[in-house]
């Protein structure tokens, strides 16, 4: 539990946690962003910065830093973020999706059901991260793709000619072969997490996912291999238009995620702002489950502000539920006492100006280094 | 604050890969200090191999001869062309000796976003020795980020008029995983595995 102002930094701390994972963190922050907000006295300087953890998991512990390091605050936005585990370097963000899974849960998310699709595939592709480690790098190399193609084919326009076609065939070759397994992975998610989400967690709703993609579609009735060469044809198939919209207008890519409050009937969209954020809730603890009842190791979760938007019995059946999960769930807020029902079952940081001012266990200090 | 010529060293100690500024002040007190050990000698095998190395016109290899000394060793087979991204790939494959032909380095890869097209790499020259009827086999051995594979498959796709067998390094090899950084026995196994393509 960390309790404490609004702006004292609390959620800095959860983006922190959301990095230990591939991908932009909670924030989905730029590298450079969070140097500027480190040290915001002296915004054109991009300063490195790293998050280190220990983390232990069912094959012992072992330790991962991630952050900007100095070649790349000097490159800039063009910079990756460096992954060491056990102080090795590894390839590729990837590696972390091998080691941790993490889940959140923030006040933005309010809007998932109602906003652009963009979000929903995200949280769609986070919750199969946990499952499938390798669905993390297949989505870099895909986007990388679909982004070398688009400028391929909007320089050619330009230039008022045709792509060169055996460097379009290349692209899209790898746009179809991770574009496919992209889609069967959130297919293969979802009709395993479908089952989990029907029930319902108390009296959180019973939820039905489905998603409303042409490539996921052409899975029902073809093979993988099928389906790729058909991916494959309408690219090829389209290169004027997607030279013109900056992108291929079809591909897993271009996905939605269309959730039903089950007990309504209703999209997920239609129902109040409390019921949608119940329903991500009850997505977000099914998906805990099955990896715990997969794999034996249960998500991080990284709830922000989650208990100001639910009643007392969503509260007390959420804090029920992560303790029968044996998560290490992470939550913020500004009001204590939302949290009486945790009891002794929690360990209570206050925080202040990004620091740790007080704690109600003595391991308390093992998170000052976050800060300091 | 350091003198003109001290400054100079450490702005250009800093290009270096993996010497921010301030490694790169490190360094330059450390080489000042060892002038007669470190610093002279050091500026000679610079200047030396400023002087003395060429790009082989055949393959793209550095070396102090040209054509290098791997496109003139007679023991070497003229019927196999491995073809990689950097010289740090070909060095890389040497280290194996699980290779008894020849390569071809492209000098980078195909990235549309980075404005490098197939006319900034040595993909023609690679199409005119594939084009030797003595030249049995081609092995792409590009790297497995989404980059390398598209080059590599911009290349099979150039070579297919040439009616020469290609084949790819079975890159037992994550994905982004780059032939420089592999341990010697990864790189042998996946050369032993090539398919074809
Ligand atoms: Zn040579």
């Amino acid at each position: 539990m960390l309790t404490g102002p609004n702006g004292a930094g609390k959620t800095n701390l959860l983006e922190a946690l959301s990095l230990l994972v591939p991908g932009r963190g909670l924030r989905r922050a730029r590298l450079t962003e969070i140097s500027r907000r480190i040290a915001s006295d002296d915004p054109d300087h991009v300063r490195p910065w790293a998050v280190a953890a220990r983390l232990e998991a069912g094959e012992g512990a072992f330790e991962i830093g991630t952050g900007l390091d100095a070649d790349g605050a000097a490159s800039g936005d063009a910079a990756r973020r460096t992954v060491r585990i056990d102080g090795e370097t590894a390839r590729g963000q990837s590696a972390l999706a091998d080691r941790v899974a993490a889940l959140w849960l923030t006040p933005d998310m309010q809007r998932l059901f109602t906003d652009g699709s963009s979000g929903r595939r995200r949280f769609l592709d986070r919750l199969v991260y946990a499952f499938d480690p390798a669905h993390a790098g297949r989505i870099s190399a895909y986007e990388r793709a679909n982004r070398e193609r688009a400028r391929l084919l909007r320089d050619a326009a330009e230039a008022r000619r045709a792509a060169d076609p055996a460097w379009a065939t290349a692209l899209e070759d790898t746009m179809a072969e991770r574009g496919v397994a992209i889609a069967a992975a959130r297919n293969e998610l979802l009709r395993r997490l479908n089952p989990a989400c029907a029930a319902g967690i108390g009296p959180f709703p019973a939820a039905g996912l489905a998603i409303d993609g042409t490539v996921e579609s052409w899975l029902d009735d073809a093979p993988a291999v099928e389906v790729e060469d058909r991916f494959r044809a309408a690219l090829a198939s389209s290169r004027a238009a997607d030279g013109a919209a900056g992108g291929a207008v079809t591909g897993p890519h271009r996905s939605d995620l269309a959730v039903t409050h089950l007990g309504r009937g209703l999209p997920a969209a239609q129902c109040s702002t409390g019921e949608q954020k119940a329903v991500l809730v009850s997505i977000v603890l099914a998906n805990a489950r099955l990896r715990a009842a997969d794999t034996g190791s249960v998500p991080l979760l990284l709830l922000d502000e989650i208990a100001a938007h639910l009643d007392g019995a969503r509260r007390e059946a959420l804090f029920a539920e992560i303790r029968a999960l044996g998560a290490q769930a992470w939550m913020t807020g500004t009001d204590v006492a939302l949290f009486a029902p945790l009891g002794n079952d929690a360990a209570y940081f206050t925080i202040e100006d990004a620091r740790i001012v007080g704690a109600s266990i003595e391991t308390g200090t093992m998170l000052q280094g976050a800060f300091s | 604050m350091p003198g003109t010529e001290i400054e100079r060293l450490i702005q250009l100690l800093a290009r270096l890969p993996g010497l921010g500024p301030r490694s790169a002040r490190r360094a330059a007190l450390h080489l000042i200090k060892r002038r007669e050990s470190l610093l002279q000698p050091l500026a000679e095998a610079l200047s030396a191999a400023a002087e003395a190395i060429r790009v082989c016109p055949v393959c793209g290899n550095l070396d102090v001869t040209a054509p290098c000394a791997i496109c003139t060793d007679e023991r070497r087979d003229p019927g196999l062309i491995c073809v990689v991204e950097e010289v740090a790939d070909l060095w890389a494959l040497e280290r194996t000796a699980a290779f008894a032909g020849r390569y071809h380095v492209l000098g980078g890869t195909l990235s549309a976003l980075d404005g490098r097209g197939p006319e900034d790499l040595n993909i023609d020259t690679l199409a005119g020795r594939a084009a030797d009827p003595a030249v049995t086999e081609i092995i792409l051995a590009t790297s497995a980020t989404v980059e390398g594979q598209t080059t590599g498959h911009y290349v099979a796709e150039r070579l297919a008029a040439c009616g020469v067998t290609v084949t790819r390094l079975a890159h037992g090899v994550p994905v982004g995983g780059e032939l420089d950084y592999l341990d010697d026995g990864t790189i042998s196994a996946a050369l032993k595995a090539r398919r074809s393509i």
